[in-house]
């Protein structure tokens, strides 16, 4: 939060557009990120949601937890709603059917959603350029489902689906870069962000909101269920994955990569795994391989952001 | 219970944030109590509820909503001066 130390959370827009009453986890840190990111789109913003936690828990019939205009898509899906939703306002404003104005159209998805079942139809509505927002909530797996691994799920982590055992470290993979993705189909907004940093966070969501065109963003969403950790600390360990370079902070305008957030010397990867069972049966040389890929990764974005 | 001729057509919800009428603080095991002196008003704890179950008394200091608060302890976590204690819930 450094760079806002001026503001407090006082002067952030009050007003919630995602109501409490949601049955997410105690302490869920997805719903955090996305009561921030409501917060900063405001009223005039569409919501096309994935399936997924976020839809599951804020939507139990008859019950709602949205107060924007807010539809469910399959789990695939959302980018080719939203690009939909999108070219239908663009002629009904048009025809003079529809009010003038800016409405944010917002797809939502959870990193299975995006990174692995939803990213043709994603990649399809970045290259058509549609002005649309795109927002990934992180939580590394298929929680709503069960802690299956995704391809987000990062080296080493225990998912039901990437079991540690005598012959296998857990997952297999390495996180696969998809704001790299993003980035690669020349769209002119890109960003990563994290509940920890709210006013970081909601600033990139207001800018994504306000670039023509697509912008992508990608928001940290702990998850206590699936990660093996003590709700109260999500918070925290969504601020020791930016300290430690698990995950990076910066953003990308039209191909120009900046660190929003960055360190003189990164705290050891310990602080943050240490806390999340998921991370429990890593050997020390386990945990040296990962830190050292991890500074690596960060060190990579230092470089581009220098460029 | 609804049955299918109670359900409107698409299934859609025509009352925005209805899902306030349901009480999620009966899932909590504790609950936060706040030292007002130590309290500086910053608003950290308003920021980091992930149930939008913090808001502001008259007097500028933070009030809690029993109704919904799930009790996850964030809000203790994150305060700078140590002003939220968790307290066993008795019943
Ligand atoms: C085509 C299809 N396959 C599988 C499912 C079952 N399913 C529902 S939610 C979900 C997991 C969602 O994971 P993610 O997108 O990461 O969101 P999270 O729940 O982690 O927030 C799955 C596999 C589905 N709804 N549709
Ligand atoms: S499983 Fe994880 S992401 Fe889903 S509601 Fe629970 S804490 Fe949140
Ligand atoms: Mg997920």
């Amino acid at each position: 939060m450094e760079k806002y130390g001026l503001y407090t959370p006082r002067v952030a827009p009050q007003k919630e557009y995602f109501a409490a009453g949601h049955r997410a986890c105690v302490g869920c840190g997805e719903m955090l990120a996305v009561r921030l990111v409501c917060k900063a789109l405001g009223k005039e913003t569409i919501v096309i949601n994935s399936t997924g936690c976020i839809e599951i828990v804020s939507s139990l019939f008859p019950d709602t937890s949205w107060e924007v205009p807010w539809m469910h898509t399959l789990f695939e899906n959302s980018a080719a709603v939203a690009s939909g939703v999108e070219s239908a306002i663009k002629v009904m404003q048009r025809k003079g059917k529809y009010a003038d104005g800016k409405v944010n159209v917002v797809a939502m998805g959870g990193d299975g959603a995006t990174l692995d079942i939803g990213m043709q139809a994603l990649s399809g509505a970045m290259e058509r350029g549609h002005d649309f927002v795109y927002v990934c909530y992180d939580n590394e797996a298929y929680m709503n489902t069960g802690i299956q691994r995704s391809s987000a799920t990062p080296y080493g982590a225990m998912t039901t689906t990437s079991p540690p055992g005598k012959k296998s470290i857990g997952q297999q993979t390495w996180k696969k870069d998809m704001p790299a993705i993003a980035v690669a189909h020349n769209i002119p907004y890109v960003a990563t962000a994290s509940p920890a940093y709210p006013f970081d966070l909601m600033e990139k969501v207001k800018k994504a909101a306000a670039t023509k065109g697509p912008a992508y963003l990608q928001i940290f969403s702990p998850c206590p269920t699936g990660w093996r950790s003590a709700g109260e600390i999500s918070v925290k360990l969504a601020r020791l994955a930016v300290e430690t370079g698990a995950f990076p902070l910066y953003e990308v305008e039209n191909g120009k990569y900046n660190l929003t957030m960055d360190f003189e010397k990164l705290r050891p990867i310990t602080d943050y795994m240490k806390p999340q069972g998921r991370y429990r049966h890593l050997t020390e040389s386990d945990i040296v391989l990962i830190e050292k890929k991890l500074h690596e990764q960060v060190q990579e974005l230092r470089d581009k952001s220098s460029r | 219970m609804l049955s299918w001729k109670d359900i409107p057509m698409g299934a859609i919800v025509q009352t925005p944030g209805s899902a306030k009428e349901y009480r999620t603080g009966d899932w909590r095991s504790q609950r936060p109590v706040w030292d007002l002196s130590k309290c500086i008003k910053c608003g950290l704890c308003y920021i980091y509820c992930p149930d939008a179950s913090i808001g502001w008394k008259d007097d500028g200091y933070p009030q809690w909503d029993e109704f919904h608060c799930k009790g996850c302890g964030i809000c203790a976590t994150e305060c700078w001066t140590k002003a939220i204690n968790l307290v066993e819930e008795t019943e």
